[in-house]
């Protein structure tokens, strides 16, 4: 279990009140936030190495769906691909990529829905506003990061992007989410 | 200096010519409401592929230019377009995108309508004893037809067959499916997303071969080298474009997989595929993992169908005009219906590598889009150029126009179209 098991039981309806105090959640949440300092600042190298070799970036289509390999989805990248995602994005060929948004995200209304003392696993709110050439641009979308602990270390293993969105017209754009 | 096109209007197609088309297509809102009138409520416009539609009872929701329609699958198995408006005081009934239904009532008073259209039920019916006959107030039909399970509609009642329409298009269409390799083609998802500009901007792009080395750098440098030169079409001489009339045109890519039906052997099936040889291997003949291997990326070709979708390599491209700078595209991925699940798998992988709001392609061109449309509000008479190849256009056998695939015999083939039914009354 967690490394202080300090943790009440969670109250009826799956509120752990102070869930959030674990040393680990705190991690994993410094961990979200940071990515989003990266992410924001477009700096997609260093933000490629916070990934475990096994992590996968996903933004599907489907709302409900957990099974991303059999249907569409927006990104589905493993190692290899956000190796190639990352190249496009710096490279400084891809014309979406060079005049892309600048964009300011916030991250909050966490929850742990699992804690093993190996992984984290937490949901999220995002909003991100964007602006490009005289026009704002807003994204909402449920996440949910999976934080794997290798040699104590934070890790992404696994991030779900759920745009409310999703299944409508989403504005094709040069960053990430 | 270029000379505009013509100095007094009478009518918007004389502001189209053979080999240029005034930049105020682009961006005069008045021209915009006369295409929904004169084309988008005018001709056939594509709806659906039937295997949306599988069953009796499936709907899917469309727009025709500002229009909302339901293309229903009614208790016949019999296809129809409604017009998603209640007769009684206009309320939309039918808001899923899709799904399954045994008929339509609507949420405001509660009038029920089958899947063909008819009303069935009004509550509290004796406000209209000798008022109003059910009969007389169905939904607002369209003409409805399909070829190659690809179903268009139509607001003009008096319109000529699709068929005719389509001509020569259909042998295209049909060469389109044979990426089915032994099954049905089915829709497999879709992305959607929208850019700040005119529709015509898009439709142009599907037989662009122009652009692709430039725009798509990024994505041809991160696929494979046997995916990378099967797209180098830039100088392969029987890379070409054909007018096919009516609108319609399509850009050959890939010369050796305009019909894959027909293999000569001599292709070397791509290895990025072998993990699906290997498995397909076990339970089939190598002759059919061939045939549908050889198919993954789809035809060899885009085929542009006036005015709103595109049968493109492996995908539906479906424009929908929104406003004279907005238009929103759906990209549709194919599999194959009843196919082995690791190649509808590997044709989804495909798609989301190039195709969607965050595809290694779609950013890409949508920017380009955008730029058109930014670049088109400099002086909007002066002329958008489309007479590259006109040089080199010869007219074959067929009768179809015919120019190199990075030529845009295909734009002239549109804007022929465009011109023909905007001079229309
Ligand atoms: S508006 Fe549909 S029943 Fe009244
Ligand atoms: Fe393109």
């Amino acid at each position: 279990m967690t490394s202080e098991s300090t943790l009440t039981a969670p109250l009826e309806n799956g509120f752990a009140s102070d869930a959030l105090l674990d040393p680990m959640v705190s991690k994993a949440i410094a961990l979200i936030w940071h990515e989003a300092t990266l992410l924001d600042a477009k700096n997609y190298v260093a933000w490629e190495a916070l990934w475990t070799p096994g992590g996968k970036y996903v933004i599907p289509i489907d709302p409900d769906t957990d099974d991303f390999e059999s249907g569409l989805n927006m990104i589905y990248d493993d190692a290899r691909m956000r190796r190639m995602r990352v190249t496009r994005l710096t490279e400084g060929y891809s014309m979406s990529a060079v005049a892309s948004a600048r964009t300011a995200r916030t991250i909050s209304r966490f929850t742990v829905t699992a804690n093993d003392g190996e992984c984290v696993t937490l949901r999220s709110a995002q909003i991100i506003v964007g602006f490009k050439r005289e026009k704002h641009l807003l994204l909402a979308a449920d996440l949910e990061h999976r934080i794997s602990f290798v040699d104590g270390e934070p890790r992404l293993d696994l991030k779900v992007v759920r745009l409310v969105n999703s299944e409508g017209a989403v504005t094709a754009s040069g960053f990430l989410l | 200096m270029s000379t505009p096109l013509m100095e007094n209007h009478d009518g918007f197609s004389a502001l189209a010519a053979t080999d240029r088309v005034a930049g105020q297509l682009y961006t005069d809102p008045e021209i915009f409401e006369a295409e929904l009138e004169k084309i988008f409520y005018k001709t056939w416009v594509w709806v659906a592929h039937e295997s949306e539609i599988p069953d009796k009872g499936n709907f899917k929701k469309a727009m025709i230019g500002r229009q909302p329609v339901i293309v229903t699958r009614d208790r016949k198995g019999a296809l129809n377009v409604l017009l998603n408006r209640c007769r009684h005081r206009g309320a939309s009934i039918c808001e899923p995108d899709k799904g399954k239904a045994n008929g339509f009532t609507c949420p405001y008073h509660s009038w029920s309508y089958s899947l063909d259209g008819q009303l069935r039920g009004i509550p509290y019916p004796e406000g209209y004893e000798g008022v109003i006959e059910k009969k007389d107030m169905p939904l607002q039909k369209l003409r409805v037809e399909s070829y190659a399970g690809m179903v268009f509609a139509s607001f003009n009642q008096d319109i000529e067959p699709l068929e005719d329409f389509l001509g020569d298009a259909k042998l295209w269409m049909d060469r389109f499916m044979m990426q089915g390799a032994g099954f049905g083609i089915k829709v497999q998802g879709e992305h959607k997303f929208r850019f700040d500009g005119n529709w015509k901007i898009q439709l142009e792009n599907t037989t662009d071969g122009y652009h692709f080395p430039i725009v798509h750098r990024s994505w041809m440098a991160s696929v494979d080298a046997e995916t990378a030169d099967m797209l180098s079409f830039m100088t392969d001489e029987n890379a070409v474009t054909h007018a096919l009339g009516n609108g319609h045109s399509v850009a050959i890519m890939v010369p050796e997989h305009v019909e894959l039906d027909a293999d000569d052997g001599t292709e070397e099936l791509q290895e990025r595929f072998r993990h699906i040889i290997d498995e397909l291997s076990e339970t089939m003949p190598a002759d059919q993992v061939r045939r549908i291997v050889r198919s993954m990326h789809g035809a060899g070709f885009n085929l542009n169908l006036f005015p709103n979708v595109a049968m493109s390599m492996s995908f539906f491209r479906v424009l929908r005009p929104i406003s004279v700078n907005e238009t929103e595209v759906q990209h549709m991925a194919l599999g194959l219906d009843g196919g082995p699940e690791s190649v509808n798998r590997e044709r989804l992988r495909i798609h989301e590598h190039f195709q969607g709001p965050f595809g290694f392609g779609t950013p890409d061109d949508a920017e380009a889009w955008d730029r058109v449309q930014r670049g088109a509000n400099g002086n909007p008479q002066m002329p958008i150029m489309v007479n590259r190849g006109l040089n080199r256009e010869t007219t074959g056998t067929e009768g179809w126009k015919t120019s190199h695939v990075t030529d845009e015999s295909g734009m002239r083939e549109s804007y022929s179209q465009w011109k023909k039914m905007m001079g229309n009354d």
